[in-house]
Parts: C-alpha cells; sequence; structure tokens
C-alpha cells in the first residue's frame, strides 16, 4: 500500500483506536469501587507478596529489592498483558470482522496501547515503592522513553504475530499461557541472574526480556547510563520482531474471516 | 431474451421517482468467491495434521459466488434476489470489503455504510450512549462528527430515556432502532442494507423505510438484499436474481421478479 494512503486510513480510525481503548477502560473498571487505583494497587500488592517470600525463602541478597522486583515485574506484566490480549483479539471481535470492514490491525494495536496505558499508571506505583526506600532517579530517566518506544514495538510485534496465529492455530491461546510463565522464570525478575549456572546465563542472552528489563533497572535503580551496544540489542529485538509480526499479518489477514 | 437486451431495455424504462446518474457507484467484474469446505473448521495443530496425512486440507472447494458481473449507477436502488443460501450475503460483503473475491474485481466508490446486522459493534456492557460512539467510530465518523449529531441519532431512534442505560437491558428491536439511527445520521455514498427492514415493530419499519427513500432522493445508491419480492419490487430499480452461485438474471425489477416468481428453486 501507498505510504500517503496508509497514514490517512490510520488517521480515519484513529478515533476508533481512541475509542476502543476507552471503552476497554471502562468496561475493566465499571462498577469497582478503587476503579482505576486498582492499576496502582495491583503492582504494589503483587510486589509485596513476591518481596515476602522470596526475601524469606531464597535469601537473595539485592539491594533495594522490593524495587529491584517491581521494576522487573511491571515491565514483564506491559510485555505479557499486552500480547496476551492482543493474541485473542482478533477472535473477540469476530462477530464485527465479518460484517463491517474495519482494518484488522486495530485490534491487536489497541491491545497493546491498552496495556501501556495500565503500564503507566502502574509507574506511579513504582515511583511511591522508590520514594519509600529513598531510590532517587538521577538524570539516566532521559533513556526511560527510549525503553517504552522498544517495549511497544516489541510488544505490538508479538501481539501481531500471535493474533494471526491464534486464529489458524487455536491452540496457541492455551499454550502461550504456558510459555509465558515459563518466560516469567527464565527472566530474572524476582533473583539476580548471577545465581544461574554460567551457560544459562549465557543461553538467557536470547532473552529480549533480560535486556529490556536490566534497561530499566539501569536507568532508574542503578543509576548508569544504557551503553550503545545494550540500545542496540534493544532495537534489533524490537525491530526484527515487528517486521516478522507485521509480515505475519499481512500475508494472513485477509484470510481471517474464514477462519473466525 | 440475453442478458444484453434486458440492460439496454433497463436504461429506458427507469420509473422509480428519484434521478439516477450516469456514474457508476459499483462496479462487479466476474467476481468469484471460493470457500475452503473441509467439513469443519481445521483450527488446531492436532486436526491440521491428521488432515493434512489424510490429504483432505485443500480440497472440498466450495463456489458461494461464481463469475458474476454487474454495475450499480448513482442513485439507484438495486436489489439482489435468490433463494437461501445462493450466495446473496455473500455478494454484499464483497462489496462492503469484508471479504476480498477469490478471482475478479470489485471496484467501490465512495463510502459504504452497512446495515448488515443492526448494532453488531455493539458491546452490551456498555450504556447506549457510550455504543453510539463505539458504534459511530466503528463506521469511521470522528468525535465532533457524533458529538453534532447525537440528538438527530436520539431523535430517530425515540430513546431519550433511556440513552443510559447499558445495552445489555435493551430489546433487540431497541438495539435495531439505535443502529439504523446510527447507520443513516451520513449520508452515505452507498447503502447496504441486509434483511434488516424486518426488525423493529411496523411503525418503526415504515420510518426506516422513509429514510431510505429519504437517502434515495438524495442520491444515494441503496443496494438490498431480501427474501421478500415485494419489497424489491417496491423499492428498486433494477436487480439481480442470483441462483446457485451464478448469475442467473439482470434486469429491469419487474421482469426479473417476474422470471424469480416463474421458475425460483429451478
Amino acid at each position: 500500500m501507498n505510504p500517503i494512503i496508509a497514514i490517512r486510513e490510520f488517521k480515519k480510525h484513529n478515533f476508533l483506536l481512541y475509542y476502543l481503548t476507552a471503552r476497554d477502560f471502562k468496561v475493566k473498571y465499571r462498577r469497582s469501587v478503587l476503579g482505576i487505583f486498582w492499576s496502582v494497587l495491583n503492582p504494589l500488592l503483587m510486589m509485596i507478596i513476591l518481596s515476602l517470600v522470596f526475601s524469606s525463602i531464597f535469601r537473595a541478597d539485592i539491594a533495594n529489592f522490593p524495587v529491584y522486583l517491581i521494576l522487573g515485574q511491571s515491565l514483564f506484566q506491559f510485555m505479557s498483558e499486552g500480547s496476551s490480549s492482543a493474541m485473542s483479539s482478533i477472535l473477540a471481535n469476530a462477530p464485527l470482522i465479518k460484517k463491517v470492514y474495519i482494518p484488522k490491525y486495530i485490534f491487536p494495536l489497541e491491545k497493546v496501547i491498552f496495556a501501556f496505558v495500565n503500564f503507566v499508571v502502574s509507574l506511579v506505583a513504582v515511583a511511591l515503592v522508590m520514594l519509600v526506600f529513598k531510590v532517587v532517579p538521577s538524570w539516566q530517566i532521559v533513556f526511560l522513553p527510549l525503553l517504552l518506544v522498544y517495549m511497544m514495538l516489541f510488544t505490538l510485534g508479538l501481539g501481531l504475530l500471535l493474533s494471526a496465529l491464534a486464529v489458524f492455530f487455536r491452540d496457541i491461546i492455551h499454550l502461550y499461557g504456558v510459555l509465558v510463565t515459563a518466560w516469567t522464570y527464565l527472566t530474572p525478575l524476582f533473583y539476580p541472574i548471577s545465581m544461574l549456572p554460567d551457560w544459562l546465563q549465557q543461553a538467557l542472552q536470547f532473552n529480549p526480556m533480560l535486556h529490556y528489563v536490566n534497561y530499566f533497572r539501569d536507568i532508574l535503580l542503578y543509576h548508569t547510563a544504557p551503553t550503545l551496544l545494550e540500545n542496540l540489542i534493544c532495537i534489533v529485538f524490537a525491530v526484527v520482531t515487528l517486521v516478522i509480526g507485521l509480515f505475519a499479518f499481512r500475508k494472513s489477514q485477509d484470510k481471517f474471516i474464514l477462519h473466525v | 431474451m440475453s442478458e444484453q437486451d434486458i440492460e439496454a431495455k433497463s436504461n429506458g424504462t427507469m420509473c422509480k421517482s428519484h434521478a439516477i446518474y450516469d456514474e457508476d457507484m459499483v462496479v462487479v467484474t466476474h467476481a468469484s468467491m471460493h470457500f475452503n469446505l473441509s467439513s469443519e473448521i481445521v483450527d488446531n495443530v492436532k486436526d491440521y495434521f491428521i488432515k493434512l496425512v489424510q490429504r483432505k486440507l485443500f480440497y472440498q472447494d466450495f463456489t458461494a459466488v461464481d463469475d458474476i458481473s454487474f454495475n450499480v449507477k448513482k442513485g439507484e436502488v438495486f436489489g439482489i434476489i435468490g433463494t437461501n443460501g445462493s450466495g446473496k450475503s455473500t455478494m454484499l460483503k464483497m462489496i462492503s470489503g469484508v471479504l476480498k473475491p477469490t478471482t475478479g474485481t470489485i471496484e467501490v466508490r465512495g463510502n459504504i455504510s452497512p446495515l448488515i446486522e443492526l448494532g453488531a459493534g455493539f458491546d452490551p456492557e456498555l450504556t447506549a450512549r457510550e455504543n453510539v460512539y463505539l458504534n459511530g467510530a466503528i463506521l469511521g465518523y470522528n468525535k465532533k462528527f457524533l458529538d453534532d449529531h447525537f440528538e438527530q441519532i436520539v431523535e430517530f431512534a425515540e430513546l431519550h430515556d433511556f440513552m443510559d442505560v447499558p445495552i445489555k437491558n435493551y430489546s433487540s428491536g431497541m438495539v435495531a432502532r439505535i443502529g439504523f439511527a446510527i447507520a443513516t445520521v451520513v449520508k452515505p455514498d452507498i447503502l447496504i442494507v441486509d434483511e434488516i427492514l424486518s426488525v423493529g415493530d411496523f411503525l418503526f419499519q415504515e420510518k426506516c423505510e422513509n429514510r431510505i427513500n429519504e437517502l434515495m432522493d438524495g442520491g444515494t445508491t441503496v443496494i438490498i438484499v431480501s427474501h421478500s419480492i415485494e419489497q424489491i419490487e417496491r423499492l428498486c430499480d433494477r436487480a439481480l436474481w442470483i441462483e446457485k452461485s451464478k448469475q442467473r438474471m439482470l434486469g429491469p425489477v419487474d421482469e426479473v421478479c417476474e422470471m424469480y416468481r416463474a421458475h425460483a428453486g429451478d
């Protein structure tokens, strides 16, 4: 498609994107007393439980463990929530896709944006924990927007790929839940990577989330600026995932309607 | 009488009150739609491999629409008739862009407002007010437009007192009212109507038909699918008869309906 038409198409459906996200928000918090505070409260409670469990079981010697934990936890949550909800978005909107023409990428994109908004709200929880443990971010915080862009592209790529796959193979929906659990444990969210044997540490270099989580901790917890190489690794993971996702999605989107 | 003859004659005998222009709004050229009709949809890996081994995967081809060509002019009201399962709705879905033809081309000029199943994009958890915006966004309207026309939509649907009630508490007739009001609030270039005039009470049906007549007078092109020959005869200028996926007849509505009555199901 020629880029000018593509941009015009995108603009035309801007409001739809906005409204679908707003709808998700409304439906999620409707009739709960605390409403949006749950987006702050949830990661906080999760962090408290996990720090209680892991500081007494593993006795991992990590300074500012709760901060270490909530940084990894919230970032991983964004990725897993975004990609899982994007995965079933095409199937969930099947009745609509069968009746009206809407560009289909809208649905996974909207789910990733919704997860992103939730993540941004949960940054309030992160800030609270940092405040309590007197971890004051320094100038390295300017790298945060970069990380958010990497994460957005990576999650979107993954979401597009999964949503297309899920249309043709429903098994993936059941499988992905298990995979995400495995992925959680294979990312140093609540333990230090130095705890692992050498070969596993090497292997985990291929886990994109490891790099993103490290990046996040580097800029907020350890006050170190990520190197150019770290940035490059993050970009390559994000761009490659996005390209694969877009390609798979574009290739198969016209056949969705025959399978949903 | 060949199709060309019928076509030629139809140009001379436009009888309905609205104006028809010489400009083509929809051009369908040799469009076919094939489905892979394997007895059940293969959507998990195990089945996929079983079918692959049995070589059943790509073989059961079903042609829902077979080599159909026609054009619809600006301002025209065009009907599609045929018995159940003959491919009428598939044809409409192809025109509205939901399905892409397997072979052949479909050209559409101007914006389409589909009335295929009213309220398709409603979220039952949201209130009617919120659903007006959601459905409007799905149809491609922006926020300002919806703000400006909100009153008009509510007015038409006659549901002032229920706008802040979740749609899940609505009756199907009320949902249809809102859906119709949103879909026709704008004057679309092409309006697609699929059997929807059978919903709602008779007063509302009358109102819907009046609204469609109003749109037709304003130069909107209308494509209608219906089982009801009477309705097609009353509203349309020309009609296409599809039988078992194939084009049987294209021409002025009276002649097509007459033939259809005589030969339907052959």
